[in-house]
């Protein structure tokens, strides 16, 4: 039995250990915000925070999360949280939608260690999450606009 | 400016429309009565809240009696945001309070009628029936609001959701909670509902807010793999060494069974032939089920394409493109053999396309459930009208008791026009007794793309004395997803000779007046044997019109001329590029005032410093039946020493007449280019041995956030018929880039992916 926390309350998976968080999430804890994309960490629709820190769930055996803290989508409650899906909508960004978890779940990554960031900073923290729809002009403004208010330079 | 008659005509057939009060409720909807039936029996039935009997509706809206709008959505939503524009074409004409429309994705009850999204048609095909259907259902609620306000009908208006008259009003809530509306439209009146016209539309070609967004922003939105049904079980693929004719000697799966929750592997007998050599494992939870899947072994006997690869079906492309015995005549004006007998010179090039995959990025995957003897499909779908009849033969049903209830797709791009990933879950779900999901890892879902095919094209002009262009020749050879997905929908060639795919060739019937021209569609038979061609975001255009508009940029090359003028020069609507009411109006003078507008706003003609050029090209869409008149000018670097080629940005123009939804369409534009661009630079994939050989994105590579060029989009002003615009913006963005590497460092690319 792993113990840990999902957006805030206390969870437990009775998975093997080498089972990966990403399904945990989804088919043991019924949690589907966070999305299969690739399996192999490079598309980025499975980020999650593992205690506040952008993660591939697809990649991380659910026994490296023992003890630890993980937020989805579905409890993102930072400021800057809010203020990004807020932007996510003001901007219009998703087109089919389904990386946009994982997109906003990096980007509030950034924006808690940068809350300002620069640019070449959002398309640096963002290069690793695949928008197949090719939405990116949209999450970078948006993200712009999260940060940096509405009508920043993107 | 009024939508002239003459614009809808031929765009709607004998189709009704019914307003009936239903419970406490207003049902109305435009369809098919059918036969048999009358329009009062049928809407006699909506107030019984049974339409299916009688009427079969293709649209189809309701009013509650709160005024809530529930408009049903026939189309998939992938992305495009295709229920908000069709919404917002009803609730313009009805009069709508926005706020108050909701959508609803319908499952394939027959009543829907044909169910397909593709081509980029949704707004086109059914803008004309939208707008009578709304206009008739403001003419309904006008007349009844009337009544209520003790005026005539003439002295009323509507909008906002409200009847208003002599300085009073009701609101649609309480005409519909007033009742007694029995109204019928036939298709004659229907046709003569007075529209709006353009200066006074509300929700048309103003900005809105797509109603999809918030939950695709909040993570609460649900796609096909967020479905699950009580006591399912996981189903995952064990895919055959070759699309066609491999057969399973044996499995081995003991090393499987020390795998919590594996079940069991179950060989699948495909009786419509689409599953050949096929096994799934079955497990408790998806995770077992990868694992399990890794410690199965299956001996499999490969079909006869096995050692195929990807220069196997290029070489046969390029020996057909060149044989000028094979393929189907698309398009023989003027004559080209008198014109080759008789030049003074000639000149050829042959263009050539790699493998490219539909990498949606939700995987494959379908839940399946028997009950009650019907097939309860759960899947996001481009095309339930096509595999329905697959399924059915696949399990022996009728096609009336199988149901796909659609979803939210993780992108479409073409590849859920075939349901096939269904299939398998279908067979294990009737085999086990349970529910099944299916979900294809990323490997599997590469290896199981139907996909773009690679092909070739050869280019043969001719010149006169004075180095005049006299003709062009141009044979195109690729894999038809057509002729394997959908026979039915292959024409015929012009002398009448053969029968062609129209999707794998529409881009080579362009609207420059040429004096003699013809084109060859050529089916590359080793790919269609090797794998299953797919239709992939712009089709044809997408890689026919890489031929055309870089071939084009060689001849003004040849002639000295600047490639903007020699393409001008050619679009002169004369003949049969002069167009037609409602769709192609204009014709050929459209697309030379998109190159027009985006020579003037790309600064083209201006000295750039030495590794930079720009590049132009332009196409008509998807097809000419369906013009949408698109221009772009992409600039480039090339470094001199790596040859690293570099998009700095690209300007496009569009004019696909009326644009429903501003902000859907430019977010459609600004998508495709960047296919466009990922396209021409960044994706590609080969088949070795068989099969697909880049299978993730370790070796597929499709551009990032940081390769982003600077768009520039322009939306020209227009009041015509509204045309497609989901795939046009990509067609001519790789051929503008290669002709930009031309113009920047003197080198022709002539392969997509470009690797100069």
């Amino acid at each position: 039995m792993i113990e840990f926390t999902l957006n805030g309350e206390a969870v437990s998976s009775d998975s093997p250990p080498d089972t990966p968080l990403l399904w945990v999430i989804r088919d043991e804890l019924k949690l589907k915000g966070t999305k299969f994309g690739c399996g192999i960490a490079m598309c980025g629709a499975c980020t999650v925070h593992l205690d506040g820190a952008a993660t591939r769930s697809c990649s991380t055996p659910v026994a490296d999360v023992a003890g630890r803290a993980i937020t989805t989508i579905e409890g993102l409650a930072t400021d800057s949280g809010k203020a990004l899906q807020e932007a996510w909508v003001e901007e219009q960004v998703p087109q089919c939608g389904y990386c946009q978890s994982g997109q906003i779940m990096q980007a509030d990554s950034l924006l808690q260690d940068n809350p300002h960031p620069s640019d070449e900073q959002i398309t640096a923290a963002m290069n690793g999450n695949l928008c197949r729809c090719m939405a990116y002009t949209r999450i970078h403004k948006a993200i712009n606009t999260a940060a940096n208010g509405k009508g920043a330079k993107s | 400016m009024k939508i002239a008659p003459e614009k809808l005509k031929g765009r709607v057939s004998r189709r009704t429309f019914l307003a009936g009060s239903a419970g406490a409720g207003l049902i109305m909807g435009v369809g098919v009565v059918l036969p048999g039936c009358s329009r009062e029996e049928a809407v006699g039935e909506i107030a019984q809240g049974a339409a299916s009997r009688s009427f079969a509706p293709t649209v189809w809206f309701e009013i509650a009696a709160d005024g809530g709008i529930l408009v049903n959505v026939a189309k998939a939503e992938m992305g495009q945001h295709v229920g908000t524009a069709l919404a917002r074409v009803i609730a313009d004409e009805l009069g709508a309070n926005w706020s108050d429309i909701r959508l609803n994705h319908v499952d394939t009850d027959p009543r829907w009628g044909y169910m397909v999204t593709g081509g980029s048609w949704s707004v086109f095909t059914t803008f004309a029936m939208l707008s009578q259907a709304g206009a008739a259902g403001r003419t309904v609620l006008r007349d009844a609001g009337a009544v209520l306000l003790d005026a005539s009908p003439d002295e009323c208006t509507v909008e906002d959701g409200r009847v208003k008259a002599n300085g009073r009003e009701v609101s649609f809530a309480r005409i519909v909670q007033k009742g007694d509306i029995s109204r019928t439209f036939s298709a004659e009146e229907l046709a003569a509902m007075p529209l709006k016209p353009a200066s006074e539309r509300r929700f048309i070609g103003h900005e809105a807010q797509a109603l999809d967004i918030p939950a695709k922003a909040g993570g609460g939105a649900v796609y096909g793999l967020d479905v699950e049904l009580p006591d399912m079980l996981y189903a995952h693929p064990l895919i055959p060494p070759t699309r066609y004719g491999s057969s399973i000697n044996g499995i081995d799966d003991t090393a499987a069974r020390d795998v919590r929750g594996y079940q069991q592997t179950l060989v699948l007998d495909d009786p419509s032939g689409v599953l050949q050599g096929w096994a799934v494992v079955i497990a408790e939870n998806f995770p077992s089920a990868m694992k399990a899947a890794k410690a199965v072994d299956v001996d499999w006997t490969p079909g006869p394409t096995a050692n195929v690869g990807e220069a196997d079906i290029l070489g046969e492309g390029a020996r057909l493109a060149a044989d000028k015995s094979t393929g189907v005549l698309v398009v023989d004006d003027g004559d080209v053999t008198e014109a080759q007998t008789n030049a003074a010179k000639k000149y050829n090039a042959i263009y050539r396309t790699g493998t490219v995959l539909h990498f949606t990025l939700e995987p494959a995957n379908a839940v399946v459930e028997f009950d009650g003897g019907k097939c309860h499909i759960h899947a996001g779908n481009q095309w339930q009208s096509l595999i329905l009849p697959v399924l059915a033969k696949s399990l022996g049903m009728e096609e009336t008791d199988i149901v796909i209830h659609q979803y939210y797709l993780g992108g479409g791009f073409g590849r859920r026009l075939w349901g096939d990933q269904i299939i398998p879950a279908a067979l294990a779900a009737r085999a086990l007794g349970k529910p099944v999901k299916i979900v294809f890892q990323r490997a599997d879902d590469s290896r199981f793309d139907c996909t773009r095919s690679a092909s070739v094209q050869q280019f043969d002009a001719s010149f006169d004395d004075d180095g005049k262009l006299t003709g062009i020749e141009h044979a195109a050879a690729a894999g038809w997803p057509t002729l394997s997905m959908a026979p039915g929908f292959l024409a015929d060639g012009v002398d009448g000779n053969g029968k062609f795919d129209p999707f794998s060739i529409s881009g080579a019937d362009h609207w420059y007046t040429l004096p003699n021209h013809r084109v060859r569609a050529i089916n590359n038979d080793l790919a269609q044997r090797t794998f299953l061609p797919g239709w992939l975001r712009s089709v044809g255009p997408g890689w026919v019109g890489w031929g055309v508009e870089s071939f084009m940029d060689e001849l003004a090359q040849l002639a000295g001329q600047d490639p903007i003028e020699f393409r001008l020069a050619r679009l002169d609507a004369a003949g049969k590029n002069a167009g037609k009411l409602p769709e192609s109006v204009g014709g050929a003078t459209r697309l030379a005032g998109v190159l027009k507008d985006v020579r003037e706003r790309s600064g083209w003609g201006r000295e750039l410093p030495a590794g930079e050029g720009l590049g132009v090209a332009v196409c008509h869409g998807q097809e000419r039946t369906m013009p949408t008149w698109i221009a772009s000018v992409a600039h480039v670097t090339v470094d001199p020493d790596t040859r690293k080629v570099r998009v700095k940005k690209i300007w496009q123009s569009i004019d696909c007449g009326t644009v429903v939804h501003p902000d859907g369409a430019l977010a459609q534009a600004e998508g495709a280019i960047l296919w466009g661009v990922s396209l021409a630079l960044h994706e590609g994939a080969t088949f070795e041995d068989g099969q697909v050989s880049q299978r993730n994105l370790d070796a597929y590579t499709p551009l990032r956030m940081a390769d982003v060029p600077e768009l520039d989009i322009h939306f020209m002003e227009s009041t015509e018929f509204p045309t497609g615009l989901g795939e046009p913006p990509l067609v001519s963005i790789p051929p503008a880039i290669g002709n930009a590497i031309f113009a920047a460092s003197g080198i022709r690319a002539r392969d997509l992916p470009i690797r100069i």
